[in-house]
């Protein structure tokens, strides 16, 4: 059923009984042209834009949990074009632009809120630092602004301006970034590509990856064999251990990320902001809850839960911002697992296997992506060649040295 | 995370920093190849269970550690001086 | 005592009046000691020893707040922290404490509490429209409108949904409260004070281990101060108040009460808050209002005990409806009557303990529910003895009443309906351990299925879960299970313990068959109060194919509140689990996560806040900064003199501009302290540097430095610095300010891990010497009046790049090195960090007569761009020696690190970008780092760019702008023009390419 204000008054009146699930739970077929594995936000983006883009429907995306229960599910939310290197900007602007038009596109509202992504600076050195990337996003035609400390406050009066340690001296604002409800692209990428045929099977873990001369022949999962052409991976914080399954090592550590979500309170703060002094940046969702994040804890893992000391850093960084945030009471901490690749930039790009694919090491990056990453992956399956906004995402980029590296901190994972 | 430092004691993992994978090991000398050096720098196992890896004792005594630790549970089952355990790699090699 | 209480007519006196419904006697309430208190502006009195929620109650106070979503009135639904419903803002100002559960919150006088999220009050209010709306706000309503037109989105409709949401608002201001930081250390740490955890620390505080019981209430003793019950022939609080009086003569047990231990972290960490002083109006002077623990045990019991389930029945919400247990709490332990006719809807034996405690407290009991078929007659007999109607085998289908309930619908074992008058129902639908903390290492609950609920599962190592947090729930199990695991817990750390034996209790029954939700509620019934999930929006739920546990929760918000589903989450997976067919362990469970309840973001950042958010560091020269005007400037944790304005200048520039001319034409100083310092000694020192620099140093003889560059493994530049020998085997080398720590970092890495053979140690000296750079034309005559006679620094004994160990002041050791970053006849002397002070003003004493000048970092920095010397911004970690310019000096002949990789095509490419100077072509422009690089008439684009600008500076000596940055094929292209486009400061000037070095090309000055 379209989703329209119709069709939501006219289930208001019917006691909403004609509503049918959102995406078929669909049994996995014997064989398929391509089978995406993640039901996360990128394997389902990419499964509905190999359907919508290149007409490719014979798809199915195999979810070893349930749809969207990775990182799409744990993140922050937020979404941002304000990258400085020339790998980056084209493919976060086309990411952006998508955002833009989703749910008009899906029919499904994603909450899709562009309040702008503030980001603080604290010297001169980070100043000049942001005007070069600010300026770069410009030479690309995407919106940005070098706020000086006035501008800064009037933004977000709140923040400490008279007693910091490193006193706020201004920011570098996106107004079209913003967040996204992150559960809601999951579903409704879920649903616009069971719509148009996408297979969508849940609770199948894939478990062996076949492979005859050179190319893959299916995958191996809880629920039987499963014949491709083509098999897409796609997922985020397990991407070492798929590729395992080929033998494959990836430039790519697993590290958890935690994330913060406060008690409910009426608006504080319109759209996101980070601290550039600390590990700190915060937003506040529709439904109330400040959401808030820091560093990765820094160490090796697939357990989705960190530890005090990252907890306490992230809360310092909070405080020393906005000590108006004191009383409220942060609700609920969890971790993700992250691809942390080698130079903090993604993976989109064929692997020596014939008809494998790889869509992966997105940091902490990933969710801001989730339109693009589909959107080019599913470029990349269809057409067996990059699409030229992801061109700079290959796995041999560090053989070659054009690495892609936007804080500079080189090969450690955990340092990006 | 509580990490046991084998000159300091038990200490928070706050007091920590780290590296990685202790597995790779640095083709040295002037005939490495380009290649082993990529795999060095670049390619990790990121094993989902027990990994050898090291920690700097940064707030510390400053040794570099190699922590045996299991990545799905965080269970530590040894803490050791990554100079013994490379001086014990060399002469391996060499015997 | 009230004025109003003298003027009252009742026997009972004071209290009577003003709280109507407060028992005549008991408790564990001071009814000596009144307390005011105001709700929403209206004066109330309550006592000593009540909750703001128990005092609510005892003033005939049902409605407390409005629900999220439908803004339904709610009441107060529980006794503890598990409250969905009672939730107020609480203190004022910037003190404002939004979403604060009124049964944690003790009440203290002049306590002030606002209902919140109602307007304009909360008897009126106007969004109780939406629960109109409800057929339409239903679960997920949201994903399938508001969708046209795209733009209205952030204009009108989330405006709207952002304003509607939200519970209470902030506090306004800073927080002006302090919060402190603890670590702990014991061998048992105890969770809970009830009778589980009492006698665990007992069992484990006899043997003399270190005992931590961590207890969130404020008198400790759980529901053995809730119920009456028998405990060792006396009351159960009793048996508390004595236990607590014997752990705390223990010398190595200490109790930790208002302290809700939160979270489970690896290897035996607790994080615990306490709230020091949350039940006062303010903190006494220079006390916290809380004080997060990190508790390290090695043993830890989990006696957290249980929470009460809720039927799910219509308007289950309406104030006036509540868990049995709560109401029994009220009775026993606040001397609070929650209503005067008191119905019991109950699928458990323990549910008829509350007819007994209502009439007991003086109220009445005008039905019981038993949803079972079959009930122990003693309890039947007990309750129809004291006149109330008994239903077995019906449930209550719904309630009535405006703001409270007056009455509730009984369905009875034969279908038919009756409406029986009351003003409190009690529900008791069996209890859920809690499970919480156990499920913070990612280990999940299993499903009991003779008590109907989660119970731990495997736990980790060193964790015992005990009483009703295990699933024992009558008393005596508590005791006995308690006291076992106490004395395990301490024998594994080594003591002797034995459990003895529990005290008698009287005789109990634990009979319960839950129902999950009622067959034909009438009305909205509830699963999760706080965030308004009604069964029915698990049912859509169900039929839209959200059916895991996961997606039921996100998009129905099930569990989700402020209560994070304490009340909630059980009811909403039996309901999916009926819907779908399966048992309720097969729908799961939803992941508990850290903290257990609500923790203020201030606690877990303690003191990090205002100027203590990190350490400060001083340079040794800042108490003469400060004398003499210093203008300071953070750079990382260091504070550091950027410049000293002399009287009379006007702005930062003419001060820096007068601090380098003066560099140039006479001397200055300038404290380089901040500089990272590496100690290298013993025999490979050598073979080491060689090995982690990129240039050659075999040929360094004793006395000289040299400049070094380190790059990483990957092959870009890590950073660079000087390295000198000052003997045959002992050497020392500079970092910058910003990698000092990474630096030596690095090479411990090199010297520990991989190349353990080298026979070579290494020591940080950052801290132990000052160091200072003087320079300029008249540097040596300053210097001479410094260094103790007989150490020869002319040109000829002691030329550029000399290095040597040398005196100063009458026999202190110093170090002194002939390096330069300002391009002028220059040294660096280190001293040790005590003599640091005196040395500065020594050298300003010195340089008197030449007249000489303290310099900050702005004016070092503008010699070292004017000189071309890559700094920060251009070792970025993004550029190899190359881009810098400094391919020509790396070594050809040796390993090292970062050889390899940089070898590699990208970073080979002739088109790569390399340092090169620029200025403005229209003198007297100003330039701006930050800026890109495109060629004359090129249309901005990315395509189009061709490099940045990465550092500029007012160069007194060419009375010019300059530049230096990274363009594509730079130094072939000196003397070409291209624009530096800054459009995020509306700049775009044209720029002459030329060398970086601006000053003294042929290195003249730095030689003579």
């Amino acid at each position: 059923m379209r989703y329209s204000l119709f069709s939501v008054l006219g289930q208001a009146l019917r006691g909403q009984r004609d509503w049918t699930p959102q995406w078929r739970d669909a049994a996995p077929r014997e064989a398929y042209d391509v089978v995406i594995v993640g039901g996360g936000g990128h394997g389902l983006a990419t499964a509905y834009y190999l359907a919508k883009e290149h007409g490719i429907t014979n798809v199915a995306v195999l979810e070893k949990s349930h749809v969207g229960s990775g990182n799409v599910g744990r993140n922050t939310t937020i979404v941002r074009s304000n990258y400085g290197l020339p790998g980056n900007i084209p493919f976060y602007e086309r990411s952006m632009k998508l955002w833009e038009g989703l749910e008009q596109d899906i029919n499904y509202n994603a909450m899709v809120s562009q309040r702008g992504v503030l980001n603080l600076y604290h010297s001169d050195a980070q100043r000049d630092a942001y005007a070069r990337r600010g300026n770069a996003m410009r030479l690309a035609g995407i919106d940005a602004e070098l706020l000086d400390r006035e501008g800064v406050r009037r933004l977000v009066p709140f923040i400490d301006f008279d007693n910091a340690r490193f006193p706020v001296k201004g920011g570098l604002l996106q107004r079209r970034g913003g967040t996204v409800r992150h559960d809601a692209v999951a579903w409704g990428y879920a649903r616009a590509a069971s719509d148009r045929g996408v297979d969508i099977v849940q609770n199948c873990a894939v478990t062996g990856i076949r492979r005859e001369n050179g190319r893959v022949t299916g995958v191996e999962t809880s629920r039987g064999f499963i014949r491709a052409n083509k098999v897409a991976i796609s997922v985020a914080g397990s991407s070492s251990l798929l590729a395992g399954m080929v033998d494959m090592r990836l430039p790519i550590e697993s590290h958890v990320l935690q994330a913060f979500v406060s008690e409910g309170v009426k608006p504080l703060i319109d759209g996101v902001m980070t601290f550039g002094a600390g590990h700190f940046y915060v937003s506040q969702s529709d439904k109330g809850g400040l959401v808030f994040g820091g560093d990765i804890d820094g160490y090796n893992s697939y357990a989705q839960r960190g530890n005090l000391h990252t907890i306490e850093d992230v809360m310092e960084g909070g405080m020393a911002l906005w000590p108006g945030l004191g009383r409220l009471r942060l609700l609920r901490h969890w971790g993700g697992i992250m691809d942390m690749s080698m130079d903090g930039s993604p993976i989109i790009d064929r692997t020596d296997i014939g008809g494998l694919y790889l869509n992966a090491g997105w940091c902490y990056g990933g969710f801001k992506a989730t339109p693009a990453a589909g959107f080019c992956f599913a470029h990349l399956i269809a057409r067996d060649e990059p699409h030229s906004d992801a061109a700079a995402y290959r796995l041999d980029r560090f053989a070659t040295g054009h690495i892609i590296d936007e804080k500079g901190m080189g090969a450690q994972p955990n340092l990006h | 995370m509580r990490i046991r430092c084998p000159y300091c004691g038990e200490r928070d993992n706050g007091e920590f920093s780290y590296l990685g994978d202790a597995a790779p090991q640095r083709p040295d000398g002037l005939d490495a190849s380009a290649e082993a050096m990529h795999d060095y720098v670049y390619l990790r196992d990121n094993p989902a269970g027990t990994i050898r890896e090291l920690w700097y004792h940064a707030s510390g005594c400053r040794s570099w550690l190699v922590v045996t630790r299991d990545t799905r549970t965080h269970a530590i089952e040894s803490v050791e001086p990554a100079r013994d355990v490379a001086r014990a790699r060399r002469s391996g090699e060499a015997a | 005592m009230t004025t109003l209480a003298l003027q009252s007519a009742e026997p009972l006196g004071s209290t009577a009046h003003d709280q109507p419904f407060r028992t005549a006697s008991g408790g564990l309430i001071d009814r000596n000691r009144p307390r005011d208190f105001t709700f929403d502006g209206k004066r109330l009195t309550g006592f000593h020893g009540d909750t703001l929620a128990s005092a609510l109650l005892a003033n005939g106070v049902r409605l407390v707040g409005r629900s999220f979503k439908y803004h339904r009135p709610r009441g107060i639904l529980t006794a503890g922290s598990e409250e969905p419903n009672a939730l107020v803002e609480l203190r004022s100002g910037a003190r404002r404490e939004p979403n604060t559960r009124a049964t944690m919150a003790e009440l203290y006088e002049g306590l002030e509490a606002a209902s919140q999220n109602r307007w304009p009050s909360l008897a009126v209010d106007a969004l109780s429209v939406n629960a109109l709306l409800a057929p339409v706000f239903a679960a997920g309503f949201y994903y399938k409108t508001f969708m046209w037109p795209a733009s209205l989105w952030e204009k009108l409709y989330e405006p709207m949904i952002r304003r509607a949401a939200g519970l209470g608002r902030a506090a306004d201001a800073p927080d002006p409260d302090i919060y402190d930081r603890a670590h702990a250390h014991c061998d048992v740490l105890v969770i809970g004070g009830g009778p589980a955890g009492l006698s665990a620390a007992l069992a484990a505080g006899r043997s003399g281990a270190r005992v931590i019981l961590v207890d969130e209430d404020f008198v400790t003793g759980g529901r053995l101060l809730a119920e009456r019950r028998e405990v060792g022939g006396g009351s159960g609080a009793e048996w508390a108040a004595r236990a607590v009086a014997e752990l705390q003569s223990l010398p190595e047990v200490r109790i930790l009460s208002r302290t809700t231990l939160f979270g489970v972290y690896d290897h035996g960490s607790y994080g615990a808050v306490e709230r020091v002083s949350d039940h006062v109006a303010v903190p006494a002077d220079h006390a916290p209002r809380q004080r997060l623990w990190r508790i390290v045990a090695k043993h830890a019991v989990l006696a957290a005990g249980a929470i009460e389930r809720p039927h799910v029945f219509g308007g289950n919400d309406r104030p006036g409806v509540m868990l049995a247990g709560a109401v029994r709490t009220y009775l026993n332990r606040y001397g609070v009557l929650p209503g005067r006719r008191i119905a019991v809807f109950t699928s458990s034996d323990d549910g008829w303990r509350t007819v007994a405690d209502v009439l007991a407290a003086g109220g009445t009991v005008p039905a019981v529910i038993d949803t079972r078929t079959s009930v122990p007659p003693q309890l039947r007999r007990m309750a129809e003895a004291a006149g109330a109607r008994v239903v077995v085998g019906g449930y209550v289908a719904g309630t009535k009443g405006h703001l409270g309930l007056t009455a509730i619908q009984v369905v009875d074992g034969y279908d038919s309906t009756e409406t029986i008058a009351c003003d409190g129902l009690a529900m008791a639908n069996g209890w859920n351990p809690v499970v919480h903390l156990d499920s913070h290492l990612s280990r999940k609950p299993v499903w009991n299925e003779a008590i109907h609920a989660f119970v731990p599962g495997t736990l980790p190592s060193g964790m015992t879960a005990v009483g009703a947090a295990a699933g024992l729930f009558t008393l005596s199990g508590c005791l006995e299970s308690g006291a076992r695991a106490g004395a395990e817990a301490a024998t594994e750390c080594g003591f002797s313990a034995a459990a003895e034996p529990a005290p008698a209790t009287d005789p109990e029954s634990e009979g319960h068959t839950p129902l999950w939700r009622v067959p034909r509620p009438k009305g909205k019934a509830f699963a999760d109060f706080q965030n308004d999930v009604a069964a029915s929006d698990v049912e859509l739920a169900h039929r839209e194919g959200f059916r895991a546990v996961e997606l039921l929760k996100r998009y129905t918000t099930l569990g989700m509140a402020t209560d994070q589903g304490k009340t909630s989450n059980l009811a909403g997976l039996s309901i999916m689990a009926e819907l779908t067919g399966k048992d309720i362990p097969s729908v799961g469970t939803t992941v508990f996560r850290p903290p257990f309840t609500p923790v203020a973001i201030g606690a877990f950042a303690g003191h990090h806040r205002g100027k203590d958010f990190r350490a400060t560091r001083h340079v040794p020269s800042h108490a003469w900064a400060e004398e003499n005007g210093g203008v300071f400037v953070e750079t990382g944790l260091w504070l550091r003199p950027a410049y000293f304005p002399k009287a009379g200048e006007t702005d930062w520039l003419e001060t820096v501009v007068r601090e380098v001319e003066t560099v140039r034409a006479r001397v200055g100083i300038c404290d380089v302290t901040t500089l990272g310092k590496i100690d290298i000694q013993g025999p490979d020192a050598l073979a080491f540097i060689e090995r982690v620099c990129a240039n050659p140093f075999a040929t360094l003889p004793i006395g000289k430095a040299r400049y070094a560059v380190l790059l990483r493994e990957d092959g870009f530049v890590l950073d660079d610095g000087t390295v000198a020998r000052l003997a045959e085997t002992h050497y020392v080398m500079t970092a910058s300010t910003a990698n000092a720590a990474k630096v030596m970092q690095h090479l411990e890495f090199c010297r520990q891990w991989l190349w353990p053979e080298l026979d070579v140690q290494l020591a940080s000296v950052s801290e132990q010497w000052a160091q200072y750079a003087v320079a300029g034309p008249r540097a040596r005559d300053t210097l001479r009046r410094v260094i103790d006679p007989g150490f020869d620094i002319s040109n000829e004994a002691f030329p550029f790049l000399a290095s040597a160990e040398v005196t100063v002041g009458g026999g202190i050791p110093a170090r002194l090195f002939r390096i330069s970053f300002s391009g002028e006849l220059a040294y660096e002397l280190a001293v040790p960090a005590a003599f640091g002070d005196a040395a500065w003003r020594a050298l300003m004493q010195a340089g008197l007569p030449y007249g000489i000048t303290a310099y900050g970092s702005e004016a070092l920095s503008v010699m070292r761009i004017e000189k071309g010397h890559a700094a920060g911004a251009e070792i970025n970690g993004q550029t190899t020696a190359r881009d810098l310019g400094l391919g020509g000096m790396l070594a050809k002949k040796k390993d090292y690190v970062g050889r390899l990789m940089k070898e590699r095509p990208a970073l080979t490419d002739p088109d790569r970008p390399v340092l090169v100077g620029f200025r403005p072509v229209e003198p007297g422009a100003r330039l701006r780092a930050g800026a890109h690089f495109l060629a004359l008439g090129a249309e901005p684009s990315l395509e189009a760019d061709e490099g940045v600008m990465t550092s500029v500076a007012y160069s007194p000596s060419l009375k010019s702008w300059i530049g230096i940055g990274l363009l594509r094929r730079g130094p072939e292209r000196h003397g070409e023009r291209v624009r530096a486009y800054d459009p995020v400061r509306d700049a775009d000037i044209e720029v002459e390419i030329c060398s970086p070095v601006f000053v003294d090309p042929k290195e003249e000055k730095l030689r003579v």
